[in-house]
């Protein structure tokens, strides 16, 4: 990285609150995440980690705290925020291709219509991104022809076709049937290990202890605990986060 | 029933003369529906409550009220539409450039009054769209237009072309009201005349002006049936 700012974190979140109406979803977070940082978001269903997620791309805007992004506080609205959506890539649960755009062209669209790349050279590299998922043969076919792991890795090659400086997964396994969720998380792993910054609510405990730096553990819109992956799950310092995990992990 | 067919040119001509209006307030409704339908999505809270409030008279006043302002409250603010005589468009639609304004205006009404159902149909297409196409458009950084043009409204065409088409055809059927507004020739004009002041019988001449308006609505109608059908295959 030829960034000068290296060591300063990428994202920040400053006692940021959020109501859906009168659901505090967002309770006084504060988080930062550095450049190169894998964080992993884990926590009850309702406990505001996907609406977490969606804040930092400004997908849900916030009653008050700051947010910024490699520096700068999240714009508003328009051109600005426009473009610091090109530079934070994000992964849905439901994949969300666009449904009449073959892959390729879900790949590209980005690059040529925001970053005004020459179709060609999108092309090529789309295609190179299709290839290191793994399903460069089915660049022409359509969304719905695809199985769901196929799609969950078309949707990150197409954020990674932004060349974002960050990438955001909010519950990336979640829909898919469990033959799959290995593949998308295979992805996932070597991305990681890339030194891209992410920032992944997930259920996959597995994940969380072998390719997270931190595991952040929320409960009722509130960050209970933040804690190295093999600290939190051997020695969770909360009740909450207790509970939690003698829930999910003794099955 | 020979009024049919000693009058038949008299007919035809009311026939073309709804054709005209219908062709022209198709147009019209259908870009200025659009403006509107883009302005009730768009992001700028003003541009809404525009859009909204445009929908919220348009929609709700009767057409024969706004036919009323075209025609005679245009001509009281001192305007005889005179802008609507485009060069080239007049010359194809002649009465768009008369002296007479009154084709003008009703045309005019017709527009306002249709494009607001035009931008309902338009924005149920859009609602038709899953939320997260446009979600995933705007985390790629791609701007409120772009999200539209390449993402949105590709995929809700399919959702709003029979509810519009239905729009439409309504609009054929307002247009009767035109022939009380001042203007000449057109099908209803045609009714009034040939059993006013030429003494036909009445029963005869409104055979004669239905036809008129089923040739053009009852095709339109069967077109929307076939897209519907081959939908419901698609899907």
């Amino acid at each position: 990285m030829d960034d000068v700012t290296t060591g300063e974190p990428l994202i920040v979140l400053d006692a940021v609150n959020k109501w859906f109406g009168p659901l505090h979803v967002l309770d006084d977070v504060s988080l930062s995440v550095g450049r190169g940082e894998v964080v992993v978001v884990i926590g009850p269903s309702g406990s505001g980690k996907s609406t977490l997620c969606r804040t930092i791309n400004r997908l849900e805007p916030i009653n008050s705290g700051t947010i910024t992004f490699d520096g700068q506080p999240l714009p508003a609205e328009g051109k600005p925020l426009a473009k610091l959506r090109s530079e934070v890539g994000m992964v849905f649960q439901s994949f969300n291709l666009f449904a009449h755009k073959t892959i390729l062209e879900n790949v590209t669209l980005g690059p040529i219509k925001v970053r005004k790349e020459k179709p060609a050279a999108a092309r090529e590299r789309g295609l190179a991104l299709l290839d290191r998922v793994g399903i460069a043969n089915q660049a022409d076919k359509f969304p719905a022809q695809l199985s769901g792991g196929q799609q969950q890795r078309a949707a990150i090659a197409r954020a990674l076709a932004m060349q974002p400086k960050a990438m955001l997964f909010d519950e990336p396994t979640s829909a898919l049937d469990p033959e799959m969720v290995g593949e998308v998380l295979d992805v996932m792993t070597s991305l990681a290990s890339d030194g891209m910054t992410m920032v992944v609510v997930t259920h996959e405990m597995g994940f969380a202890r072998h390719a997270a730096n931190r595991v952040i553990f929320m409960a009722d819109g509130q960050l209970v605990e933040d804690a190295p992956p093999a600290e939190f799950f051997a020695n969770p310092r909360s009740e909450r986060a207790r509970d939690f995990l003698s829930k999910i992990l003794t099955h | 029933m020979n009024v049919l067919i000693d009058k038949f040119d008299v007919f035809a001509g009311g026939f073309w003369l709804t054709l005209q209006i219908c062709i022209l307030a198709a147009i019209g409704a259908l870009v200025l529906g659009a403006i509107v339908a883009v302005l009730r999505i768009s992001p700028v809270p003003p541009l809404r409550a525009l859009g909204t409030s445009y929908v919220n008279v348009f929609r709700n006043m009767p057409l024969t009220v706004v036919m009323f302002f075209a025609a005679f409250g245009l001509p009281a603010l001192g305007s005889n539409a005179d802008f609507l005589r485009i060069p080239l468009l007049d010359s194809l639609f002649t009465r768009l450039g008369t002296d007479l304004p009154y084709f003008r205006f009703a045309l005019i009404a017709l527009v306002l009054y249709t494009a607001a159902f035009v931008c309902e149909a338009l924005r149920s297409g859009v609602n038709a769209v899953p939320a997260g196409q446009a979600e995933a458009a705007r985390s790629l950084g791609l701007t409120f237009g772009q999200n539209l043009r390449h993402v949105v409204l590709p995929q809700s065409w399919q959702a709003s072309i029979v509810p519009l088409g239905s729009v439409i055809i309504a609009m054929i059927k307002n247009s009767a009201l035109a022939g009380f507004f001042g203007v000449v020739g057109d099908l209803s004009a045609t009714a009034d005349q040939l059993t006013g002041a030429e003494g036909y019988a009445f029963i005869p001449v409104a055979i004669g002006i239905s036809i008129g308006y089923l040739i053009m609505t009852v095709p339109l109608g069967a077109l929307l049936d076939r897209i519907e059908k081959r939908q419901a295959v698609a899907r």
